[in-house]
């Protein structure tokens, strides 16, 4: 299968972005933000149909939409007593938003299908190039706040006293998921960024306990994932985001009810 | 007072949202004092605690804290804030715990160097929590983890610790290990301790002096000055009752003990999991 470049493509783009979804996800599970990460893909669907409409390329209004909306997010911070909701109304407007796009711009719609679902198939060097940036951005960022991160993380209270400001970590790192988001909704379209962005890393985090190694874990995983999940979309034929969501699926139950020696002390 | 003291609170007023928490309010805490610090919910005692440490000014009058405002990141203080029951099903070591709070402010990756991790496990054992290092915080018991924050407060020598009711949600037993384990340490290393507790009796052997809050006021003495009829029913608002029976002493008002109260309005829900210990 390796004989054509549009595998040879998707491998390198799946890779990419496998790397940056596990590790971006780790700390969005860590966080229990996970659907936070959910919207921000919705709300780049919202911002790619948008930018089809004016005459804009989907990637950009994509980053666009997402980098505005995880900032908003991460600025408004506690102050949401109810987030979930919030996120919730949201998310289904921007979805509305990027109905209504269409229903503007009918031409757009088998473009709308690769962004929902994805299309990791037709990936040219152009988009491994944006791919490869936005991914070398999303890590640099996350390299650069990693250490306030986790202690804002584990223990807010505690880092607020040190001196960590919350607010402004808490922005940043919203900021790189959105990053990560739309670069993971050109591999599994904006539906499915869970199957990369979730699945791989709650999964590291239930059979590993250590940080490096559940980071290493999470982007392994991703990474296989997406590879196997490509491979079995080749032979049989079956739309590459279902098989890495599957993958991702069972690697998730398996890890999940996993038999634990925790009583063994 | 001879000596300088660590903290000292000169007509101060501490408000949040618009509410004086405290109101007025002025003491000295000596170096090397074991306060307990008591009153009703929502007296202030998170919120003198978060004063301390930089988060919360003074609106009114001065705050000084080692002689100085009070300024977020002071290494010299060690914080054990109220457990929240926060990311219950987290697999972190309590090494990496502990770690995640050292220079945890700086940018940039994570790393442990060789010394900090003999520190932690230093500290681990010097509150009897060694075995905690390799155990991840999900399979701890309430008990194991105030231990595991309690090692973490210690880290880096603090001089003043500020511990925001380290006995909750603990049983009995637990509570003693805790109180003698922090009295121990605080003795060796000449550590002034603000300790906040909902019930006095479990105290009455470790502290030196007691800090009763309450009704935007405050009380620093000795429990025999401090928890009298007269001070109290001026912090509860309320008339109060003093009963000392059989080494312990009940604050009483119209015949209810109010601590024991609050303590069971508190925790009437959401029990801890113990004695995962077979």
């Amino acid at each position: 299968m390796f004989q054509y470049d549009f595998v040879i493509n998707a491998f390198i783009a799946a890779g990419i972005v496998a790397v940056v979804s596990g590790v971006t996800g780790y700390f969005l599970v860590m966080r229990g933000q996970t659907f936070a990460g959910h919207a921000l893909s919705h709300i780049g669907f919202a911002g790619a149909t948008g930018a089809g409409l004016i005459g804009l390329s989907p990637l950009a209004g994509l980053v666009g939409f997402t980098l505005i909306a995880g900032i908003a997010m991460g600025m408004m911070g506690e102050r949401l007593a109810n987030r979930d909701v919030a996120i919730g109304v949201v998310l289904s407007l921007a979805l509305g938003f990027g109905i209504l796009f269409l229903y503007y711009y009918t031409s757009f719609a088998t473009q709308a299908t690769a962004l929902l679902f994805g299309n990791v198939l037709a990936v040219d060097l152009a988009m491994i190039k944006a791919l490869s940036a936005l991914g070398a951005a999303t890590l640099v960022l996350l390299a650069l706040i990693m250490r306030p991160l986790i202690f804002a993380t584990l223990q807010p209270e505690l880092a607020e006293a040190k001196g960590v400001p919350l607010r402004f970590i808490s922005t940043v790192f919203l900021a790189l998921v959105a990053l990560a988001v739309a670069a993971c909704a050109q591999i599994v379209g904006v539906l499915m960024v869970f199957a990369l962005m979730v699945g791989p890393a709650a999964a590291a985090q239930r059979l590993v306990n250590g940080l490096w190694s559940g980071l290493v874990l999470a982007a392994a995983l991703a990474v296989a994932e997406a590879w196997l999940g490509i491979t079995i979309a080749y032979h049989t034929d079956w739309p590459v985001s279902f098989c890495i969501a599957l993958l991702s699926a069972l690697v998730y139950f398996a890890a999940a009810f996993r038999p634990t020696a925790r009583h063994a002390h | 007072m001879t000596q300088h003291p660590i903290i000292s609170l000169d007509h101060a007023t501490v408000a949040i949202g618009g509410r004086a928490v405290l109101r007025d309010v002025s003491f000295a805490i000596a170096p090397g004092e074991f306060i307990g610090v008591l009153g009703p919910n929502g007296a202030g005692k998170t919120t003198l605690m978060r004063a301390l440490l930089g988060l919360v000014p003074a609106s009114v009058g001065t705050l000084r804290v080692f002689g100085a405002p009070p300024a977020r990141g002071n290494a010299a203080i060690g914080y054990l804030p109220q457990l929240r029951t926060v990311l219950p099903d987290l697999r972190v070591r309590g090494l990496d715990y502990i770690a995640s709070s050292l220079h945890g402010e700086r940018w940039g990756l994570p790393s442990l160097s060789a010394a900090d991790r003999d520190a932690i496990e230093h500290t681990l054992d010097a509150v009897g929590a060694a075995d905690l290092a390799r155990r991840p915080l999900s399979e701890m018991s309430g008990g194991e983890r105030q231990r595991l924050l309690l090692a973490q407060a210690l880290m880096g020598n603090p001089k003043l610790l500020l511990l925001d009711e380290p006995l909750i949600s603990l049983d009995a037993r637990h509570q003693e290990v805790v109180i003698g384990v922090v009295r121990r340490i605080a003795r060796e290393r000449g550590i002034t301790v603000l300790f906040s507790a909902h019930e006095l009796n479990q105290l009455l052997g470790a502290i030196d002096k007691v800090l009763y809050l309450g009704n935007s006021h405050a009380a620093l003495g000795t429990v025999d000055e401090v928890v009298t009829a007269p001070v109290l029913s001026t912090l509860y608002d309320t008339e109060i009752e003093v009963v000392r029976a059989a080494g312990h002493i009940f604050v009483m008002s119209r015949g209810r003990d109010v601590e024991r109260d609050a303590h069971m309005h508190d925790h009437g829900h959401g029990h801890e999991h113990h004695g995962h210990h077979h």
